[in-house]
């Protein structure tokens, strides 16, 4: 007590910065501090890959097909994870499958984030006639059920993990259509943009300098949480075999034969879905640090 | 009342023809028309393209075809299987019986645990036991319901082998058709053991199927429970002395239930999706194993269908949660 009077005294004491605040109500969170861990976990083991594994994620080893993992009796630390039903080893391609994860996430997530926001700004800001019908366009991606919809457009597409990434992106535009519209209707009545577009702001500058900049915080929480359920959805197609398409070591696609093995083989079911699971998780745990940081009605 | 109700429904219209819109333009999407696709690798001659085309009425303005389209769904014509040569419509209910039978199972299942979860996390704000139904409910949500199965399999039919792998019932009962769901059919016929081979087999994608929205019925029950349980009516009921339970389960739980209703009402397009899954996993003969299938052997207007038939399914669901949260709340009917 005495030090902070003292401090105040000097003059030291400052609000914190916004960074600061964030990082303060974000860190006290401990579900979110594990979710964020695990995401570096998974993204630093995704970006070293090269260096952690010696094996490549194609490779087949022929003289170990299904090797159980390390500890079990049989296993081998040449393959810490056992080896699948062609001998390559899961441990690699576990950690290159995070690649393809993230990427999925992270294409998924920019996608609808972008094409959302702007649809949504328009919508939000034209009003009218406009406006009813992207409303009306986004009610019928609501309508159906999202894996539904994926699959529908993965049936047009082909299938594949770009194709799977556009369909799934395609299916979660609403969300941010729907926030930004929200919030564009809500911050346009305000002082600030009325007095902004007195002094002869243009459209273009009130739209994306002026308004957008303070819609932000829903939809970072929004992206966060749509990461998640992108990578969920991807491992679905995956699994179904109309998404990623082998070789290719995506958690999802590693598990599309995986019933086969599901007698003799369980480290073959087990850790892909294991790293889908954590991973998933996560970015929830995570989501939810964000929006208690970020929703200026939660820190009431 | 009727005008609410009017209301709903005609913002309901557009959002249906939106959808016919999108099924009617996937089929004209897919590379190659309908005919060489019936025709396959074998190819077809054009004259017989030509004739085929026509036939179907297809070498006509998009505009007609899309009437055509329109009018035949309103008379329950969906079009044939390129496979099966079947109404598609008859294909879809033919199956659906089993799916409705697993999504009951799912949702009774989902209920019936993630309700009491949520009020007892609610309750227990910021015990143990809240963190534990909330740990496990986030869990729940971040499921891939596929691998989750898969799990299951392991542990409980190759580990334990408590119940079977696959399909509606053991093969060695042979239970007439009467309603299509196989837990009622299997009660009344005479076999002895045919009910209990029929739960066993249900048991395990019932479980599946229920994770996701178990996990979001207890995370929305415990919110909207929290919030009711700061109203000053719930002071006054606990300061007349009544009993916790009592003031939770009478007072509180009828206001919290108005949220919990509408997300369960929302939990069908979560269903169907998940069917898609749970049903490849454990060969379950549903609609979503057939939706699935007709992808694989590129039967069009069976996935176009099925598309359609389900969407429609979640548009009324919704509509009738909309309605229903009208009625219970009159709030919502007036200020509209």
């Amino acid at each position: 007590m005495a030090e902070q009077l003292e401090l105040a005294v000097n003059g030291d004491i400052a609000p914190p910065g916004p960074f600061r605040e964030f990082w303060n109500y974000f860190s006290s969170n401990r579900g979110a501090l594990i979710g964020f861990g695990l995401i570096v976990l998974v993204l630093s083991a995704a970006l070293f890959a090269n260096f952690l594994t010696p094996h490549s994620p194609y490779e087949q080893y022929r003289d170990y097909i299904l090797t159980p993992p390390a500890w079990q009796h049989g296993g081998t630390w040449r393959f810490p994870l056992g080896t699948d039903e062609v001998g390559r080893d899961i441990f690699t391609r576990l950690i290159y499958g995070g690649r393809l994860s993230l990427f999925i996430g992270m294409m998924v997530v920019s996608l609808s984030l972008a094409i959302g926001t702007l649809i949504g700004l328009v919508s939000g800001y034209a009003k009218g006639m406009t406006d009813t019908l992207i409303m009306r366009a986004m009610d019928i991606i609501m309508a159906l059920p999202s894996l539904l919809l994926a699959l529908a457009i993965v049936t047009i597409l082909g299938p594949g993990l770009i194709n799977a990434s556009i369909a799934i992106a395609i299916t979660y535009l609403p969300h941010y259509v729907r926030i930004t519209r929200a919030s564009v209707i809500a911050e346009t009545s305000k002082d600030y943009v009325i007095a902004s577009r007195v002094s002869g702001a243009g459209v273009m500058r009130l739209i994306f300098i002026t308004i957008l900049p303070n819609c932000m915080a829903p939809l970072i929480v929004q992206a966060s949480l749509g990461f998640s359920n992108a990578i969920l959805d991807a491992a679905a197609l995956g699994f179904i075999g109309l998404g990623a398409q082998p070789p290719s070591p995506e958690w999802g696609s590693m598990l599309a034969n995986a019933l086969e093995f599901i007698q003799r083989a369980w480290w073959v079911v087990t850790f892909p879905g294991l790293m889908i699971l954590l991973t998933v998780l996560a970015f929830n745990l995570m989501g939810d640090g964000l929006r208690d940081a970020l929703d200026p009605k939660m820190k009431l | 009342m009727f005008s609410f109700l009017l209301k709903r429904i005609s913002v309901v219209i557009p959002t249906f023809l939106g959808v016919t819109l999108l099924t009617f333009a996937l089929i004209r999407m897919i590379p190659g028309d309908p005919v060489e696709l019936m025709a396959g690798e074998r190819g077809v001659d054009p004259v017989r393209h030509a004739e085929l085309l026509a036939q179907m009425g297809l070498d006509k303005p998009l505009l007609i075809q899309y009437w055509h389209y329109l009018t035949g769904i309103f008379q329950g014509d969906l079009g044939t299987s390129i496979v099966t040569r079947e109404p598609v419509i008859r294909e879809f209910f033919t199956l659906f019986p089993a799916t409705l039978e697993l999504s009951f199972c799912a949702i009774v299942i989902a209920i019936s645990i993630g309700l009491p979860a949520g009020i007892l996390a609610a309750v227990r704000r910021g015990k143990v036991t809240d963190y534990t139904v909330m740990g496990l409910s986030l869990t729940g949500y971040s499921m891939p319901i596929f691998w989750w199965g898969l799990l299951l399999i392991l542990l409980f039919s190759v580990g334990l082998g408590w119940t079977p792998v696959s399909g509606r019932i053991s093969a060695m009962y042979w239970v007439d058709e009467v309603t299509g769901f196989m837990l009622i059919d299997s009660y009344l016929s005479d076999e002895a053991g045919a009910f209990i081979s029929a739960v066993r087999h249900l048991i395990l994608p019932s479980i599946v199927l229920a994770t996701i929205p178990l996990a979001v019925i207890a995370r929305m029950t415990r919110s909207a429970m929290l919030e009711v349980l700061r109203e000053d009516y719930i002071q006054v009921a606990r300061a007349k002395g009544l009993a916790m339970w009592l003031v939770v389960c009478v007072h509180a739980l009828r206001n919290a239930l108005i949220p919990v209703i509408t997300v369960i009402g929302l939990q069908v397009g979560v269903l169907m999706a998940g069917a898609i899954l749970t049903e490849t996993i454990f060969s379950w003969p549903g609609v979503g194993k057939w939706m699935l299938d007709s992808i694989y052997r590129r039967d069009y207007p069976s996935v176009q269908g099925g598309i359609l038939l389900i969407s429609c399914m979640v548009i009324v669901v919704n509509l009738t949660v909309d309605i229903f949260y009208g009625v219970v709340n009159p709030r919502i009917r007036h200020n509209r």
